[in-house]
């Protein structure tokens, strides 16, 4: 699934050829996941570059329809773009396999991504070039190793021109996309919980969100299989919509008594007491506890 | 908890709205204009 949304979202082919960006009319529509729209393959617009320059340019406006597109996927699923399309986060399943370890992330990392959408959302109109009256989208200049790879390697390597112009910020951002690549082989998803903005963003989303895990707690027989099975280590059973969760879904496949259920339904908990349903949960709890 | 399901509606509802009144200003033009080009920063030129 993130394979085919990767290449759907990168589908210009020849721009890989000829180290060109695609120029046509999609490149309007803006994806809900991080795809910098300077990928030679790129079809759509990247939202964190697209919301940035919207509000560096000289109305200073925020983009409704890049906010629009992102609430509605948060709104719908919370990270689970995070989890099935984004290619990003496919390239960091990859170079996780095979898996040498898997370390923690020090708490106080986690709340990085969370800065980071704060310098997303109000540094391009708050730390303006006084001579030009412009902002800049501070987030693509000085840290997302996502445009690094897609525009820096692949498209500014291979043109002369823009070659030359390359300097010490260049330098930088292949640093911290050197420094993300070899933190995949040992963390899960490195970028996507330290500095992903959007990530930091769809996980706000993620209690509240219409597709959601559901814990039915009478099913559960506290084996703790989905902590085993979630490559972040998250308690599921605890908080099964935790900010942190990528919605990989691994818990729900894991689970032995299909305790879990990634749905748009409400929890067992959460319905209107049916007596014909509950008895037989009620046995079944019985017989586990005895 | 069941209230939570009119939380998933309203901000579904609040995203679709937003971007209907963002595609009515145009914005979508707007987008295009910056990823037809080149973008400097990503690749890290300013």
């Amino acid at each position: 699934m993130q394979f085919a949304a990767a290449l759907a979202a990168n589908a210009h082919l020849t721009g890989f050829a000829e180290g060109r960006i695609y120029q046509g009319p999609v490149k309007q529509v803006c994806v809900p996941f991080l795809n910098c729209y300077s990928c030679p393959g790129a079809l759509g617009a990247c939202p964190v570059g697209s919301y940035q320059v919207m509000l560096a340019m000289s109305g200073h406006s925020v983009s409704l329809y890049v906010a629009g597109v992102v609430t509605t996927a948060g709104a719908l699923g919370g990270r689970l773009v995070c989890g099935w399309l984004c290619p990003f986060g496919l390239l960091q399943e990859v170079l996780a396999r095979p898996r040498v370890c898997r370390l923690p992330v020090p708490r106080p990392l986690l709340w990085i991504k969370y800065l980071m959408l704060a310098a997303v959302l109000f540094l391009p109109v708050l730390l303006i070039n006084s001579s030009t009256g412009l902002g800049a989208p501070y987030f693509c200049t000085y840290v997302c190793p996502a445009g690094t790879l897609e525009a820096g390697l692949l498209v500014g390597l291979r043109d002369p021109a823009l070659r030359a112009l390359m300097g010490p910020l260049f330098i930088w951002k292949v640093a911290v996309l050197a420094a993300f690549l070899v933190a995949m082989r040992f963390v899960y998803r490195p970028f996507c919980r330290t500095a992903c903005p959007l990530g930091a963003f769809y996980g706000l989303f993620n209690p509240v969100s219409l597709w959601r895990i559901r814990h039915d707690a009478g099913r559960c027989r506290q084996c703790h299989t989905c902590r085993e099975a979630c490559p972040l280590q998250l308690a599921v059973d605890r908080s099964p919509n935790h900010p942190e969760c990528v919605r990989c879904l691994e818990c729900v496949r894991a689970c032995p008594t299909a305790a879990l259920a990634f749905t748009a339904r409400p929890a067992p908990q959460d319905q209107p007491v049916d007596t014909e349903r509950s008895k037989p949960r009620a046995a079944v709890k019985c017989r586990l506890n005895n | 908890m069941k209230d939570q399901r009119w939380i998933s509606y309203g901000l579904a509802a609040a995203g679709i709205c937003m971007l209907l009144a963002g595609l009515a200003r145009g914005e979508a033009a707007d987008v295009m204009q910056k990823a037809v080009m080149i973008c400097l920063e990503c690749i890290g030129i300013r």
